[in-house]
């Protein structure tokens, strides 16, 4: 199999900060096999091609997309839950897809996830309190032994919980409690990045806000980074200071989140941003709206070229022969697209 | 539980005919563990032609009440115990179960949410969809399966002379709703009631979903109910919206006068907990605690717990403390209506 190599551009997001995680031309490709005694490789699922990001202290990432698009899979890569077909994975400099399992356990302390569901990422058999120190368990030098339940009755209280709780079981609480006390367990090791793999999507609005406030208030307290990977436009634009938006595997836009949001110079994008309900009565029908034909092609055999293009209303013949690289047109920003022009879209987001 | 007593509002546009009462209609489960008051006195109406969203967050009693109108509901655990369904006139609660299903499909359709586990996995799409001809109709198979073919045309499905025989694990999402619509329209309802419909779809896909629906119901001048919780979509397709908290309705009216002037204190939390563009950088101003558990509603007004204008002993007014009188849904201005004691005072008119 033929690895696409990426020429997508390291993105600048111009902070002067030597970025704590840096993702290079990351690939993975799923073998797709045939037969049971006899396994036969008949082709991949190409979940992640050629995808590079920097990630700057207490920075927040947002990575959208629609369902497909591998942006759960780079999290899982990041955790090392993966590993990568190629490309790189460097936190402060190392590459992660080469460390020993023994520099692996100390990266895992650094770099923490939030899952997205509440209720199958806690163990039902252990209470809330042993949850949230389990993490101490593999890494006894963080915390002394003695110290453990202040620690833990400081977290639960740090994430909103009642600190009587600890000695609860997860069946006790609702969603919006469970994630906090998932949140609070990526926090026990004091990590630099936490990954949150769509940590607001199961949850009801009131309470999905309330998560949000939380996550925001930590990163300030704490400096954390965050990679934010969520598929709903709105919330990725209240959290990230970056965002990339993937499609079939690759990032085909990149940039703050006003230049994304406001000016999307991807069809992808726009079409994305025009497909957002607004909740105004005022702009019901002042935005245009791009209604994309069919779905997103299959990842195990996507189309040549730009991979956007069997959807794209922009569509040419060079965007059949020639993938289009991640660079900035004109833009300001990198867009992945050979006839890339910034658009409004009326406060699509808002 | 507690009356509550309104007329049913006449809504702008579409044709003032209800095609659907739900009057004062209460729904519980009795369980081992106590009994759940899932729908606590709710009373709508829907017109011919007319769009009608039904906003809540879960456990609000917001499906449980369609489930009601379906008869889909299990029993036990579940028990309409109070209140009437009237389809055309005719109460479908006091027919025998032949004469409602001469309603439920032909008159009122429903698509789910979750449409891979409401479609049978082991049929083709094109004899589920045939199925509702041959079993309401008594169509031959030959003549069912062409009908079925030109409803999936309907529901644009491409290439539907060939994929009326494929299975629903071969469609993708979007495409699977499509056929759950192709089903719910084959007999042509009045009234279609769609539970959450895109839901569990990309952004992309359901402004395909939506705008398919919008055309259809022009097309047939059916009747919609969309259950949501996304503000958005009620926004984008309905006409009038009531809002449901705890198995009762908390506010009725226009969407444009609900989403430009909500009177109700969690409408407006509602809506204060979505992100905007102009929120960033901000911190959201979400509803504080937790939605009531439905065994043990608070007692007055089941929001006040969470609500931040909420009034009691010496600070209420004559018969409306908050955690004791409970609000009811009143009249106020060109067809809507407030559960909320204070909602003049402090929202103004």
């Amino acid at each position: 199999m033929v690895t696409d190599q990426a020429q997508a551009a390291t993105a600048g997001s111009g902070s002067s900060t030597e970025p704590v995680l840096v993702i290079k031309d990351l690939v993975k490709h799923f073998p797709l096999t045939r037969g049971i005694a006899f396994k036969r490789t008949v082709g991949h699922v190409q979940a992640v091609d050629g995808v590079s990001l920097e990630l700057h202290p207490g920075e927040t990432i947002g990575l959208v997309g629609e369902s497909g698009c591998g942006k759960s899979t780079i999290a899982k890569l990041i955790m090392g839950l993966e590993r990568p077909t190629s490309g790189q994975i460097l936190f402060e400099g190392r590459d992660v897809t080469k460390m020993s399992s023994r520099e692996l356990r100390r990266y895992r302390r650094q770099v923490q996830i939030v899952f997205q569901d509440p209720y199958t990422s806690l163990n039902p058999r252990m209470t809330v309190g042993n949850i949230v120190a389990e993490p101490w368990d593999i890494h006894s030098d963080v915390v002394p032994p003695k110290d453990r339940p202040r620690r833990v009755r400081e977290l639960l209280e740090r994430v909103g919980l009642n600190p009587d709780y600890a000695n609860r079981y997860p069946h006790e609480f609702s969603g919006g409690q469970r994630q906090r006390i998932g949140v609070a367990r990526a926090l026990a090791l004091r990590p630099k990045v936490i990954v949150c793999d769509e940590p607001v999507s199961a949850l009801d609005v009131s309470v999905q806000a309330q998560v949000m406030n939380l996550l925001e208030d930590l990163q300030d307290e704490f400096g954390l980074s965050y990679l934010f990977i969520a598929h709903d436009l709105s919330v990725v634009r209240h959290l990230s200071d970056r965002v990339a938006v993937m499609y079939l595997g690759k990032i085909v836009e990149l940039g703050t989140d006003a230049e994304v949001y406001d000016k999307p110079a991807h069809p992808y994008t726009q079409a994305l941003l025009s497909a957002v309900p607004v909740h105004d009565p005022t702009l019901r029908g002042a935005k245009e709206r791009i209604v994309l034909s069919g779905d997103p092609p299959s990842p195990a055999d996507p189309p040549s070229g730009c991979r956007f293009r069997t959807r794209c209303w922009k569509a040419q013949e060079i965007c059949a022969t020639e993938e289009p690289a991640l660079t900035d047109r004109g833009q300001g920003h990198p867009v992945a697209c050979h006839f890339a022009e910034s658009v409004e879209i009326v406060r699509a987001a808002s | 539980m507690t009356e509550t007593t309104i007329s049913p509002h006449l809504p702008t546009g579409s044709t003032n005919v209800p095609v659907l009462e739900v009057e004062d209609l209460h729904v519980e489960f009795r369980t081992p563990y106590g009994v759940v008051n899932a729908v606590n006195g709710i009373t709508y109406s829907v017109n011919r032609g007319e769009t009608l969203a039904i906003l809540g967050e879960s456990g609000s009693g917001k499906s449980v009440n369609v489930q009601a109108v379906m008869g889909i509901l299990d029993s036990p655990p579940a028990f309409v115990t109070r209140g009437s369904i009237r389809f055309n006139g005719n109460d479908i609660l006091s027919m025998t179960p032949e004469q409602q299903r001469q309603i439920r499909g032909p008159g009122i359709a429903m698509i789910f949410q979750d449409a891979l586990s409401a479609l049978n996995p082991v049929f083709t799409v094109g004899h589920q969809i045939a199925e509702m001809y041959r079993a309401h109709t008594g169509m031959s198979r030959r003549e069912a399966k062409k009908r079925a073919i030109e409803l999936m045309e309907r529901v644009r499905i491409p290439a539907a002379r060939q994929r009326v025989n494929d299975y629903p694990h071969q469609f993708s999402g979007g495409m699977r709703q499509r056929v759950m619509i192709a089903m719910a329209l084959a007999l042509d309802p009045e009234i279609l009631i769609a539970d959450e419909p895109t839901t569990a779809l990309d952004v992309t896909v359901q402004a395909q979903i939506m705008e398919l629906l919008r055309d259809l119901q022009q097309e047939t001048g059916m009747g919609l109910i969309l259950i949501t919780h996304d503000l958005g979509v009620v926004n984008e397709v309905a006409e009038r919206v009531i809002v449901m908290y705890a198995g009762k309705i908390v506010e009725s009216g226009t969407v444009d006068d609900v989403f430009t002037s909500p009177s109700h204190p969690y409408t407006r939390g509602l809506m204060a907990s979505i992100p905007h563009a102009e929120s960033k950088g901000a911190r959201l101003n979400p509803i504080v605690g937790q939605p009531p558990n439905l065994a043990a509603i608070p007692p007055g007004c089941a929001f006040h717990p969470r609500c931040p204008h909420a009034r009691f002993d010496v600070q209420a007014k004559e018969g409306r403390d908050c955690r004791v009188d409970v609000p009811i849904l009143r009249e106020f201005g060109i067809g809507r209506a407030t559960a909320c004691h204070y909602s003049e005072e402090l929202y103004g008119d």
